[in-house]
């Protein structure tokens, strides 16, 4: 028994060492970027490396901020903030809007052909972007839209077949006889939707929201297939273009400005830590 | 009865038309055009001319098509495995229910939201060359480490390694698996004197081998259309095209060199590709897929 119980603790001990050490594996890039991004120049390049920065150089994120190069036509950081934050608004609220409304018809309304038309949807989630990428250029080229932003946020409003599935799950473990009272009252499903479907998913829309706009912050290749006019470059694409420009020299400025374009999303993911694990759990285990 | 039912399936359709319009517009048409596409010369500057198979045979031809094909496989290969096994490590540590876990949960997975164009740069930055961070690290413990960027062959080995940093999501839910799995299994493999290691392959796995099987099906549809990050940290799929991958080139026909036809002939083989990969997957698991009631 003695041995059994040493055994137990010997264990304990040994998983405690291993995630310690994984954390510290896990955790070293991102300090290294910290501390990289508060170096003056000549630090990021000594041999043997220095690892902490004789100087904190904070000015680094302003300078990386609001640098700016008109001969290079480079606009300042904060002007890329700022495009990519009214994207991400409008792409945010179209998934929102839309993916709602249609996942309310998916999971409580009965009409010929929806589980059909909700098979096809699943379905179309193996379709890769490559091959809707040329005839969708071609018709937003059409429409003259190429340059702005609405090939970006305009197909947001047409529902998205993860965030569609993600709703109507939930949608679906609102009790039916909740409901069915408000129509037999004769409230219309519009009515029904608003009032009583809407306030019971705030969670599920909020976990909607939170994916799509990790996904609107994170892209890169919608933005560099349509925006041609770097004045109106989003974080993604202003920071490659920083990175062709600086690379290979300035690495503190350009690890100030990568920090600048994870930090959002990680301080969000730390205010919405619940939703997210539950929103992720979902899409596995229901899949 | 019946006109509640009919009012109701107004309703249905009139909620449902935002995605039927979408899906017309931004699915069936392009699936469609891009087919079409694929058979014609097309720039998007003048209108398609009808080629017949001529995009496809040309493809056969392409050596770049190969060699992007090729190193998209390879690579497919490499990661999918190296990511998925930790994962299920990283879930498996993180469900011993040790101390702390709701911190290393985070730990490890705040890696992945580091979004693709920064999480290239970083990754550029650690392992470069001169004055990278990783290489004087293992020197420490004794080993020489290789030319992680300008090697053909460790170039890949590092987009492998970013992609096992950044499994996160896929860790999750493994864990959200492995936190269903019921505990009587488990006691009732300890009543029979199994050590951990039996439990873990008899009873942990086929219980969540569901779960295993929709992140390889996902894994396969993200991998081969793995494009920012080498994009970024690999211009032109240097070295020596080591790292120019399927969806590169698809990229670089349609937007650099205009050549939309021969694009969408690589968006069609790429679709077909994971279509018989998916279906292979899903026969393949019937057999080691094992469902709960």
């Amino acid at each position: 028994m003695q041995s059994q119980q040493k055994l137990i603790l010997a264990r304990k001990v040994l998983i405690q060492i291993t995630l310690i050490g994984l954390s510290i594996v896990f955790l070293f890039p991102f300090a290294w970027l910290i501390l990289t991004a508060l170096k003056p120049i000549k630090e990021t390049m000594t041999v043997p490396i220095k690892w902490i920065p004789s100087k904190f150089m904070w000015g680094n994120f302003y300078d990386a901020a609001v640098y700016g190069h008109d001969s290079l036509g480079y606009y300042p950081f904060v002007v890329y903030a700022r495009n990519t934050i009214v994207l991400c608004t409008l792409i945010v609220a179209g998934t929102v809007a839309s993916n709602s409304v249609v996942a309310y018809s998916f999971a409580r309304l009965r009409w010929p052909g929806r589980d059909l038309a909700f098979g096809i949807t699943l379905a179309t989630m193996m379709v890769p972007f490559p091959v809707l990428m040329v005839p969708t250029f071609a018709l937003f080229r059409h429409l003259e839209w190429i340059g702005t932003y609405r090939p970006l946020w305009v197909p947001s409003w047409f529902g998205s077949a993860f965030s569609i599935f993600l709703l109507r799950q939930f949608f679906r473990t609102i009790p039916f006889e909740l409901t069915e009272a408000a129509k037999l009252d004769g409230a219309s499903e519009w009515r029904i939707f608003r009032t009583i479907v809407l306030p019971l998913s705030k969670a599920a829309l909020a976990v909607v929201a939170l994916f799509s706009f990790m996904a609107a912050w994170n892209d890169f290749l919608g933005p560099l297939i349509y925006l041609l006019d770097q004045k109106n470059f989003t974080l993604s694409l202003g920071l490659q273009f920083y990175q062709s420009q600086n690379g290979g020299t300035s690495w503190n400025l350009l690890m100030a400005a990568s920090a600048m374009v994870i930090a959002p999303v990680i301080v969000l993911f730390f205010f919405t830590q619940r939703l997210f694990i539950q929103g992720i759990a979902i899409t596995g285990l229901k899949g | 009865m019946k006109s509640i039912s009919k009012k109701e399936g107004l309703a249905g359709l009139i909620f449902a038309s935002p995605w039927a319009l979408g899906f017309l517009i931004f699915m069936g048409y392009p699936l469609v055009a891009s087919m079409y596409f694929s058979l014609c010369d097309y720039s998007v500057l003048k209108p398609p001319i009808f080629v017949g198979l001529d995009n496809y045979i040309s493809l056969f031809k392409d050596d770049l098509f190969w060699t992007a094909l090729k190193n998209t496989m390879l690579y497919a290969v490499l990661s999918l495995p190296a990511g998925m096994m930790t994962a299920v490590i990283l879930a498996m540590l993180l469900n011993t229910k040790s101390k702390g876990m709701a911190a290393y949960r985070t730990f490890f997975f705040i890696p992945s939201l580091v979004p693709q164009v920064s999480l290239a740069i970083l990754w550029r930055w650690l392992l470069d060359g001169e004055h990278g961070i990783l290489n004087p690290i293992l020197l420490k413990v004794g080993i020489h480490g290789p030319n992680w960027l300008g090697d053909p062959g460790w170039a890949k080995i590092s987009l492998v390694i970013m992609g096992m940093w950044g499994v996160g999501n896929a860790m999750l839910i493994y864990l959200a698996g492995l936190q269903d799995v019921p505990t009587q299994l488990i006691e009732a493999a300890d009543l029979d004197g199994a050590n951990s290691w039996q439990k873990t392959l008899n009873v942990t796995l086929p219980m969540i081998s569901p779960v295993i099987l929709f992140n390889l099906i996902m894994g396969i549809i993200g991998t081969l259309q793995v494009f920012t990050v080498p994009y970024i940290m690999f211009p032109n799929g240097t070295p020596a095209h080591a790292t120019y991958f399927y969806t590169e080139y698809l990229y670089d026909n349609a937007f650099r060199y205009h050549k939309m036809g021969y694009a969408s002939a690589m968006g069609w083989i790429m679709f077909v590709m994971i279509l018989i990969l998916t279906i292979f997957s899903l026969k393949m698991s019937e057999k080691h897929v094992h469902y709960q009631g």
